[in-house]
């Protein structure tokens, strides 16, 4: 049926814009005040323990971040965090989606519980793995690798942001899977059948049929993981407090200590904004993505 | 009564202008199809007639009252969709009854009414059943039982056929026909199928690119379209088209030179045309005929054979022109024939397209539909 | 014997039957072995909350007896069901809330549609994707200074707020999926609008609704960040309270394992059962 525009009735600009408009002044709310709010506190002079010292800062806060090696630090721990996830996840999440997208029995089960640590609440997860799992003498990990003869590695000691990675990619992969999975399952069975009397082994089939079918998921997904694994927090926060050191603390949680615990508000606002518009970086590129797609 | 009157309707979706201009009038229980290819604005003309889309400009009178402003469900009239729009969380009852219900009407006189359309399109034993439990004829039938229940003065219909399958396609056509004698409504009918249109209606409508190219019945249109276009489109297979050139004009003949160098004579009216005017001349493939020493003449490259017809596809030149003859013609792929048409049979269009007006009118042309019925029955 | 120049492959070992049996055979251990290794942590976790604290701790087992002390202990000494009681408070009261705020507003967009639309909600999804932290001082600050703190009402507000965008965006696609022509066929039957959305809107949306709804649950459950900030110990919920777990007296992991059983047992069903809907609305709609 060709139809040449759309046949909806705009009933008068007042009653969209009200049935609208709660959502809309909510969302307008959330987004100015706390905003403006962190870039008001970013330019002043504003610490809790001493509230005598007040008065506009000027970039101050900002050239005191900047100059502060724990800002750097923790810049590159984020970049570190985000990108071994990603990697992990993305690459992982492709490749599981194309072994369970294959028929073989109790796949539907199998899925289920490949799927499950997404929904696992991120406190329990790092807990679970700190403990359980990572323990240095009692835990499962340690006594899998003395079984085989390996010493016990102390994980939170000395891979400290590897364990970290391995909590946050464990919990992650399986969002990446079910987004991938979702995705293959659109992919037109006919193709890769022409595909294979074309003479196109596994392999072949994989790399120019199903990965060029997926490249607009996977987008999605290293978009999505990126703004919220630039912010990861509840896990650090629950295992290592950002140590050793500074050794596991990245943006979001240097903020934390800065606002909650250091109380120097000027400073954690400076942070914040950095973060927002790292954050916002990204979104850009996900909100032309998703805009494209409104199109269809 | 029910009549339809529309007047110089217009519709813009933005910057184009999708329906230019139309003047139409539906007489009281005819069967009126809107015929055209895809994207001439026939279904747009339907959705507004119906009230779901409005009209940039003009009038549309439904038994003489301006209903412009009237909404879709008071202006009496009932629609059955392209993609049928059954309500899928309803049974078939409850399809059919849903207007009585939003009204208010009972439920048991609700179940009668609805029991009387179940019965016209033999939907009873499906009554209970969900959509998704239906073919595709059978949810048809139910679209068409749930506009019959509203009891309209018009009835509206946007290529109800398209979806089935071929043989499906012919079965409903003839019981639309039926449905309409057996309830004697004005049927506006809407559809891209030009067979539809000539078994069914009492009087076409051919749109092109949102504009009216020819109204008439349709034998009229068969036997003297306007132009090319409804020349072409009207009748299957396709007529064929054959530049010639003009020998000369007389009162009551045009003489022309056909290619391959034979001339004829054909009874249309060119008074106006230049002397050196380019035409075109149509015949349809079934008024070509095969022979001996016909003025025209080919090679075989295609030859269909269904037994009570033969399809054949001669290449004259630079032309392939379709030739429908009898069943037991003889040739063979790759044979020349050579053939001929009766002059009355010839179309003749001039640059612009246009017919040259025929000066004798075929007998059938005047025919409608209604005149088709036994005798002693109303027109 | 060589045939120079064929074209065609010799038919491939792969295609023997014994090999697509084997080839299967694999592919079944391999989608089962990766399978169980991902959901290890949680089996073992779910196993550790049935053992006493000794055998906790000690070589990990498969054989013991089971007790159910630790499901008791948790509720006894810390009384865990205060906690679950404000997850549960939480989570379903700011999808309640930004249910009841999105489906006017999504409505509006998928049926009544106007040039702003798109951007309207382009601009809402950027707003998901204002990192929390980045606006974590004027909240505490603002709620400290309202007396929101530590409060319920608190954390549903600010998840209502940070759940909304999601909600609207997955309630439109379920809306725009609705077919127009059913619609209209009401609008043709005499239905008013109220009456298009009472028996024809709502009843075919409501799965889709309920998808949201389910998916909003889901993240305010599991959102491990305002509330380990805003809440002390009135308003904690589950989050926060395994949370407590982490500055540990003494032998723990039993109780850890079945308090963490129990708090996350409920949403690992709710994702079980709605995985393929969440999709939609993790994407926002990129991917349906």
């Amino acid at each position: 049926m060709n139809k040449p525009c759309a046949s909806g009735r705009t009933v008068g600009g007042l009653r969209t814009l009200s049935l609208q408009a709660p959502a809309v002044t909510l969302l307008l709310l959330w987004m100015i005040v706390p905003l403006g709010m962190t870039l008001w506190f970013s330019f002043q002079r504003y610490n809790l323990l001493m509230p005598g010292v007040t008065g506009f800062a000027g970039l101050e806060n900002y050239q005191y971040l900047v100059t502060d090696p724990a800002l750097w630090t923790a810049m590159g721990n984020t970049l570190l965090l985000v990108g071994w996830v990603l990697a992990i996840t993305v690459i992982g999440g492709t490749l599981l989606a194309v072994l369970f997208q294959q028929d073989f029995a109790g796949r539907g089960i199998a899925r289920v519980l490949a799927i499950s640590p997404f929904f696992v609440m991120p406190t329990v997860s790092a807990l679970v793995w700190k403990n359980m799992m990572m323990h240095p003498s009692n835990g499962v990990l340690a006594w899998l690798f003395e079984s085989v003869g390996l010493p016990a590695v102390d994980w939170f000691s000395s891979l400290p942001l590897t364990s970290i990675v391995i909590i946050v990619a464990w919990q992650w992969l399986p969002f990446a899977l079910l987004i991938l999975l979702t995705a293959m399952q659109s992919l037109d069975e006919d193709q890769v059948e022409a595909a294979r009397m074309d003479g196109a082994g596994p392999v072949a089939i994989f790399f120019f049929i199903t990965l060029p079918h997926l490249k607009r998921a996977i987008s999605v997904v290293i978009m999505i993981e990126m703004i919220f694994l630039l912010t990861i927090f509840a896990e650090i926060f629950v295992t290592t407090s950002g140590g050793p050191g500074l050794a596991t603390t990245n943006l979001a949680y240097l903020i934390y200590i800065r606002a909650l615990l250091d109380f120097d508000v000027g400073t954690a606002s400076a942070g914040g904004v950095i973060a927002i518009i790292l954050a916002n970086v990204v979104a850009i590129f996900l909100v032309r993505m998703v805009a494209k797609n409104l199109e269809d | 009564m029910a009549t339809l009157q529309l007047r110089n309707i217009t519709k813009h979706f933005g910057d184009t202008e999708v329906i230019k201009g139309i003047d139409l009038e539906v007489n009281d229980r005819e069967f009126v199809v809107f015929v055209g290819p895809s994207g001439c604005g026939k279904s747009t003309l339907m959705r507004m007639i119906a009230g779901l889309e409005s009209a940039s400009g003009g009038d549309i009178l439904i038994d003489g009252q301006r209903i412009s402003d009237v909404g879709p469900a008071d202006r009496g009239l009932a629609m059955v969709f392209q993609s049928y729009a059954l309500y899928p969380h309803m049974t078939v009852e409850g399809n059919m009854g849903f207007s009585m219900r939003l009204a208010g009407v009972p439920k048991e006189e609700r179940r009668a009414k609805v029991l009387e359309a179940a019965k016209i399109l033999q939907l009873e034993p499906l009554l209970d059943r969900k959509p998704k439990a239906l073919s595709g004829g059978q949810r048809q039938r139910v679209a068409i039982g749930r506009a019959i229940v509203r009891n309209p003065s018009i009835f509206l219909f946007d290529e109800p056929l398209s979806n089935l399958d071929a043989a499906l396609r012919v079965q409903m056509r003839i019981e639309l026909a039926r449905l309409h004698d057996e309830l004697d409504a004005t049927m506006i009918y809407v559809t891209h199928d030009q067979i539809e249109a000539m078994t069914m209606a009492d009087k076409i409508v051919v749109l092109h690119d949102g504009a009216v190219e020819q109204v008439g019945s349709p034998m009229a249109l068969y036997h003297h379209p306007y132009n090319r276009f409804v020349a072409g489109f009207i009748g299957s297979p396709k007529m064929n088209f054959l530049p010639v050139t003009l020998t000369g004009v007389t009162p009551d003949r045009v003489s022309i030179r056909l290619p391959g160098g034979g001339e004829r004579s054909v009874p249309v009216d060119g008074q106006h045309l230049d002397a050196n005017a380019t035409l075109e001349l149509g015949v349809r493939p079934e008024h070509l005929v095969l022979e001996e020493h016909g003025p025209l003449s080919g090679e075989i490259k295609v030859l269909e054979r269904l037994g009570g017809q033969t399809s054949l596809y001669v290449q004259m030149g630079d032309e392939l022109v379709t030739i429908m003859a009898g069943g037991d013609v003889a040739y063979r792929v790759h044979d020349t024939v050579r053939f001929g048409f009766s002059p009355e049979r010839a179309h003749l269009f001039d640059a612009a397209g246009l017919a040259l007006p025929s000066l004798q009118q075929h007998p059938l042309a005047g025919l409608t539909r209604h005149d088709n019925r036994a005798s002693g029955e109303p027109a | 014997m060589t045939t120079s120049g064929s074209k065609m492959a010799a038919p491939h070992a792969t295609t023997g039957r014994r090999s697509a049996q084997t080839r299967r055979a694999f592919i079944t251990v391999l989608g089962w072995s990766i399978a169980l290794m991902i959901f290890f942590p949680i089996f073992w976790m779910i196993l550790t909350g049935f053992k006493t604290e000794t055998v906790a701790i000690a070589d990990p087992t498969l054989i013991f007896s089971p007790t159910l002390e630790n499901y008791q202990a948790v509720q006894e000494r810390s009384g865990y069901t205060r906690f679950a009681l404000n997850s549960v408070a939480v989570a379903f009261g700011s999808t309640f809330l930004a249910l009841l705020i999105a489906i006017p507003c999504a409505y509006a967009m998928a049926f009544l549609p106007t040039k702003r639309t798109k951007g309207t909600l382009l601009w809402m999804l950027s707003t998901k994707m204002l990192p929390s932290v980045g606006v974590l001082v004027p909240i505490y600050l603002i709620f400290r200074d309202v007396g929101l703190l530590d409060t319920r009402t608190g954390l549903i507000l600010i998840y209502t707020l940070m759940n909304l965008p999601i909600v609207v965006w997955m309630l439109y696609t379920f809306f725009k999926d609705m077919p127009k022509d059913i619609l209209e066929a009401a609008r043709m039957d005499g239905a008013s609008k109220l009456q298009e959305i009472f028996f024809l809107l709502l009843p075919l949306t409501l799965p889709g609704i309920a998808s949201t709804g389910l998916l909003s649950v889901i993240l305010s459950w599991n959102e491990a960040f305002w509330s380990l900030n805003l809440t002390t110990s009135n308003a904690a919920p589950l989050t926060a309270y395994i949370a407590s777990f982490s500055s540990p007296e003494g032998l723990f992991w039993a109780k850890l394992s079945a308090a963490s059983t129990m708090a996350i047992a409920p949403i690992l069903i709710l994702g079980w059962m709605t995985q393929k809907q969440m999709v939609r609305g993790l994407t926002f709609g990129a991917v349906k």
